[in-house]
This record gives C-alpha cells, structure tokens and sequence, in this order.
C-alpha cells in the first residue's frame, strides 16, 4: 500500500509536502476506517428501523405483540443501542482514527490494531443485541448489554486507543490542535466511565447515581467531544481559514471536561438521593453554559461572512447545521436541569426529544457532513448525486424539527397535566397521544433520510455512476462558474 | 511529550475528580444506610418476577420512586409517602427509572392488590385501563380448550380474549405479578424513622 504514496523532492513547496502527508495519511488509516464507517451505516439503518417501530407501538400498542423480543422494552433498547454505539460511536471513531495522522502529521500506527477493532465492536454490538431481543440485560439505561459480553469492547477499545495514542507520540508536530485535545481526552474518558460503571459492585441508590454519571457522560465525555473534534477541524478546513480563537477553543475544552463529566445526576431530579449531589449536577449543568458559549462564539465568527459557502459544500451545510443545534440543546439541557423547570417536565416525553436533539440534530448531523468530506477521499470517488444529498439534508433536518417540537410541545403538556394532582393520570397520556403522532412522522422522514444516505454510501464505496470532475453539490453552480474556478 | 502529558493528565484528573464526587464520596455517604427490619428481602417468586420486569424493560415507562410533598402531585395520587435510600436496599439492578408514561409502581401493591386485575391487565391493558398505551405482554399467557389443574384462568371483560376458550397465565406472568402485588413501601422510612426509633436506625 505504501507503493502507491507519491513522493515528493524535499525541496517541493510546502503546500505539496503536506498534500503528499494528507494523502499518505489517508492511506495508512484508509482500510479502518472505512470498516468503522461501513459498520456505523448498516447500524444506522437497523437502529432507526427499531426506533420507528418502538414508535409505533404507541399508536398501536397491540402490535407485535406475540413475542417477546418484539415487546417495546427490548425494541427500544435496541434502537439506542444500536444508534448510540454502532452508528454514532463507530463513525465517530472512524472519524479520529480519519483525524489524527493528518493532524499530527504520522501515518497510522498499526493499521490492523485499528481493523481488529472495528471488528471487535461489531461482534460486542450483535452479541449484546441479540442478548437483550433474548431477555439478558444488565436493566440499566445505556449499560443493558450484559457485562460479561462488555469485555469484548473494552478490549477492542484498548486496541484501538493503542493504535492511535501510538501515532501521537510518533507525531512530527510540535503544536497539538484542538480536535487532537478532544479526541485523546475522549480515548480517555470512555474506557475509564464504561469500565467503572459496569463494575458489579453496586446497588440501590448508589447505582442509580453510577448509572447516571456514566449515561450523561456516554454523551457528555464521548459522543460530544469527538463530534466537536470533527466541527473543529471541518469548518476550518472547508472554509479555508483558520479558527478564530485559539485560546477561546481551550476555555471550551477545559470548562466541557470538568463540568460535563458532573452532569449526570441531573437525570435524578427529585429521587431519594442526597440533596447535594443532585445540586452539585444541577450547579455543573447550568455551567456548561461557558464551554457552549465559548465554543458558539468561536464557530460564528469563523464563519461571518463566508454563510455563502453553506452553498456549495454539503460537508459544511451539515456541519454548521449540527454546530448551532450544539448550541440550542446545550443551553436546552441547562435550563431542563433547573428544579422548577425539571419539576414539569422530568419522566416525560421533554426529555426523549431533548435526547434525539442531541445525539441526531447536533452529532449525526455532523457526522453526516464528516463522511460527505472523508469518504471520497478515501475510496477515489465523488458522491454519485447532489440531489440524493439535498434530499437527505432537508428530510433529516426536517425529520428531526418534527420530531423534537412533537415530543417538547407534548411533553411540556404531558408535564403539566401531571403535575396537577387533581387530574386524573389518564389525562396526561391521553393529552401526549397527538404528539406522540407527530413523533412517529418526524421519525419516520428521519428513517427515510438516514436510508437515503445508506444507499447514497453504497453507490459511492461502489463507485457507481460515471467518474465526476468536481463534487456533486456543484451541480449548483452554473458551468462558467466552475469553469472560471478550475481556469 | 509534555503538551501530551498534560492533555492525558488534565482529562484523567477531570474524570477522577467527577468520579470522587459523584460516585465515591455518594457510596461512603450512603453505606451507612440500612435495610430497614420491615423491608423484607426478595422472596424466589418475587425475585423471578422482578427479573420478568427487568427483562421485559417495564422500567422504561414506569418509575419506582415517590417525590417528596411540594415536589409533584405524587402524595396528592396516593402513590405513598415519598422514598428514602434505604427503601432501596436490595434492588439489584436497581429500578428507579426516569419516565412516566405510565404510574409509578412504588407502592403498587398497595393500590392494586389484585392479582387477577394485573393478570387481565398485562394480557390487555385496554380492557382495564381504556386509552392506556401500554403495550399487551400477550406473550406471557397461554389459550386452552380447557383449564387443567394449578393453572391461573384470566377473568376477562366480554369481547376480550379468544371466544370459547380460557386464557392461562405463563409462569413468568404469574411472577411478575407476584412482584407487582409485593410492592409495598409502607413502613416509616427516612428521617421521621430515625427520630421515631431514638435517633439510631432501627
């Protein structure tokens, strides 16, 4: 494979020195990393198609009803299994392992390390899968896969970290840039939080706050920090210009690290656990609000004035989009953490649609927009179609706005009615059923844009079509444009 | 190496420090809460429907833990006085939940003792709670010509279930059940049982 880097004279421009490093980069991560992403589509797929029908089963509770593995406990633990850690969690790794030799300017350490891997978190994914549709859960939120079955992620988790914390310290870079902090912190937090949490030694109370710290931290110390790695490193790539502020990029790394990974038990609001850890989460939710604001401020002013461009690249029309989503369910998560605002809207509806705000409005899309950049790359091949592309931008953005006004506008409903003791608790199903309606359409445009891309992925590793000069979005530009451009 | 270091020890400091505080510093506090005498361990009919419930994901939808009077309408639904660390004693993995798209079961036992009513609710929940979006456990139940001896017949409303024949609770049905009619959490718990026992933990 290393044939077919093309060398350069030492004394070439800088520019092309760098090329010849981004391309060989490209190749020592190329196998793993379309492995990741292969894996986190097929996941993508089979996680939403068991969201919609867990969906469903609101609207028609007497479905699929004959078996058990098809009861809305298990269907529903599928669906976030599978999109939290198949396609959320392996494209996100795909993405640092894409990332990090380009970044720090070595090739991959070990390429098959990072292939064993993948493979690895495949197999924890089917077997843990297939345990719960069985029955065998260890009955906690974002920890049902069976503990025992968890030992085979740790050690393809192990592998993993190993291949890419080998390629830093190999790094020919003195500076590190900021995706490269969250991305190492990351391989940090997650075998450390996934590890303890699933240590058999709890029990009661005690862990309901371990299953707390470690659900919120799923989000707030991986999937958020490897999500804002990609932000960092596309907006400015794309544009072509550097971030704004460098020392404002680390106020938001730190205040993230510290706060975020306090969060958790905001999720416990109310519950028979020490009144001081339940105000010390609520303290550290309403902060977040500096590393949000911090990391906001610096997007937007890369970004003033060069809106334009949301035009012509699909990669930064998903990025920016899931970038400002960051912004709105961050500061949507400080104000849910408040008692009197928790008070109405805590075990309803509110905090599903709060959840897929996150894990779909702010990471997929982003990660949506990381594989528009990187898979070309990779596979020698433009996207075949810039109108499978449009589709799919506007049915998830419209899929998710559906989806989360639904669940806020019902929740908030559902809240109210009962928080009113007078009021019988039918009323407040009764009340949700609507909006639960509009969950199932949003969710429905959301499983139609997710398959669009599935198939959009498939022509393209295929290399379908005929081979394109210049990326599909250009379709938009009028040819003199692109003609004046490639003059 | 040193900017690499510090990144490595900068994040596994954060992470310890949200470690000590929101796990370690808890499970010291809370190991010197006792199971409280009146609060019996899980009996093996109880504990096999508790793993029914812990299978079949009940704790998705249903909470068990009641709010504290001025927090939630809880006391004013009778869902029983509001629950305390020690109430949780045994419950591995525990189960306190975090939706209510339907009641909470802390007390469930107390407000619905009667195990054919849960019985003909879990085979469809429609026929006792109309409108409810729960979703029918049909799985858990049996359709007979007949009833043979120990079985458990299903006493249903007119139009439920097939016509002519009986329908038969499952044993995981029958433990389950056993597990919802044993929720009770009545006995005085929290601070007003410690001051009430002299200031010591009974």
């Amino acid at each position: 494979m290393s044939a077919a880097v093309p060398v350069v004279p030492v004394d070439s421009p800088p520019s092309d020195i760098a090329m010849a490093e981004r391309v060989a980069a490209d190749q020592s991560t190329r196998r793993p990393v379309l492995l990741f992403f292969h894996s986190a589509v097929v996941w993508l797929v089979i996680g939403s198609l068991f969201g919609l029908v867990a969906s469903l089963k609101f609207q028609f509770p007497d479905w699929l009803a004959g078996q058990a593995a098809l009861t809305f406990g298990r269907v529903r633990t599928v669906h976030l299994n599978a999109v939290a850690y198949g396609w959320a969690g392996m494209s996100l790794i795909g993405l640092a392992v894409w990332m990090i030799p380009r970044l720090v300017r070595a090739p991959l350490y070990r390429p098959g390390l990072a292939v064993a891997a993948a493979w690895g978190w495949n197999l924890w994914l089917v077997l843990g899968l297939s345990a719960v549709l069985l029955g065998y859960t260890d009955g906690l939120e974002w920890l049902e896969i069976p503990y025992p079955i968890d030992a085979v992620v740790v050690i393809a988790g192990g592998l993993m970290a190993s291949s890419v914390l080998v390629t830093v310290a190999r790094r020919k870079t003195k500076h590190f840039y900021v995706s490269v902090w969250y991305v190492l912190a990351a391989m940090v937090w997650f075998p450390i939080i996934f590890a303890t949490a699933n240590l058999p030694i709890f029990g009661g109370v005690e862990q309901a706050a371990v299953n707390w710290w470690y659900g919120h931290n799923a989000l707030g110390l991986f999937i958020t920090p490897l999500a804002l790695a990609a932000a960092y490193y596309f907006i400015p790539k794309v544009l072509g210009r550097p971030i704004q502020s460098y020392s404002l990029s680390l106020v938001g790394f730190w205040a993230l690290a510290f706060f975020y990974s306090l969060n958790g038990i905001h999720h416990l609001i109310g519950g028979p656990l020490p009144t001081w850890l339940i105000t010390t989460s609520i303290t550290a939710s309403v902060m977040m609000v500096i590393p949000v604001a911090a990391t906001a401020v610096n997007f937007h002013t890369t970004m003033v004035g060069r809106f334009g461009a949301l035009q012509y690249s699909p990669s930064l029309r998903f990025v920016v989009a899931g970038s400002m989503i960051y912004t709105a369910v961050s500061l949507q998560g400080s104000v849910e953490a408040l008692r009197g605002f928790n008070r109405i809207v805590h075990f309803t509806q509110y905090t599903v649609g709060h959840a897929h705000l996150g894990v779909y409005g702010f990471a997929s899309l982003i990660l949506f927009g990381a594989l528009y950049f990187i898979v070309p790359r990779l596979v020698d091949w433009e996207w075949p179609s810039g109108r499978l592309i449009r589709w799919h931008f506007w049915l998830a953005l419209a899929g998710v706005v559906i989806y989360v006004a639904s669940l806020v506008a019902g929740g908030w409903l559902e809240g109210r009615a009962m928080l009113d003791g007078a009021r019988p608790f039918m009323d407040a199903v009764n009340v949700t059923k609507p909006y639960l309606v509009g969950r199932t359409v949003g969710g429905a445009l959301m499983l139609g844009a997710n398959v669009i891309f599935a198939y959009h992925y498939w022509l393209a590793v295929r290399r379908r079509g005929k081979r394109r000069l210049e990326p599909a979005w250009s379709d938009r530009l009028s040819r003199p444009v692109i003609a004046g451009v490639l003059a | 190496m040193n900017k690499y270091l510090s990144i490595f020890a900068g994040a596994l400091g954060t992470v310890a420090f949200a470690f000590l505080v929101l796990v370690l510093v808890p499970r010291v506090q809370l190991s010197g809460v006792a199971a409280p005498s009146a609060l019996a361990p899980w009996a093996d009919s109880t504990l096999a429907g508790r793993e029914a419930y812990v299978s079949l994901g009940c704790f998705y939808c249903h909470s068990q833990q009641v709010r504290a009077p001025g927090f939630g309408s809880d006391q004013a639904r009778g869902w029983g006085r509001a629950s305390f660390p020690e109430d949780y004693a045994y419950d591995r993995p525990h189960q306190l939940g975090t939706m209510r798209t339907g009641p909470d079961l802390m007390n469930i036992g107390v407000r619905q003792p009667s195990r054919g009513w849960h019985l003909a609710h879990l085979y469809q929940p429609r026929a006792m709670t109309p409108g409810s979006v729960m979703p029918s456990f049909a799985f858990l139940f049996r359709v007979k010509e007949r009833a043979e001896m120990g079985d458990e017949i299903l006493n249903l409303p007119p139009g439920v279930g097939p016509a002519g024949r009986v329908v038969v609770a499952a044993p995981q049905a029958r433990a389950l059940v056993s597990y919802l009619v044993s929720l009770k959490h009545e006995y005085p718990a929290g601070p007003a049982a410690i001051s009430a026992a002299g200031g010591a933990n009974p």
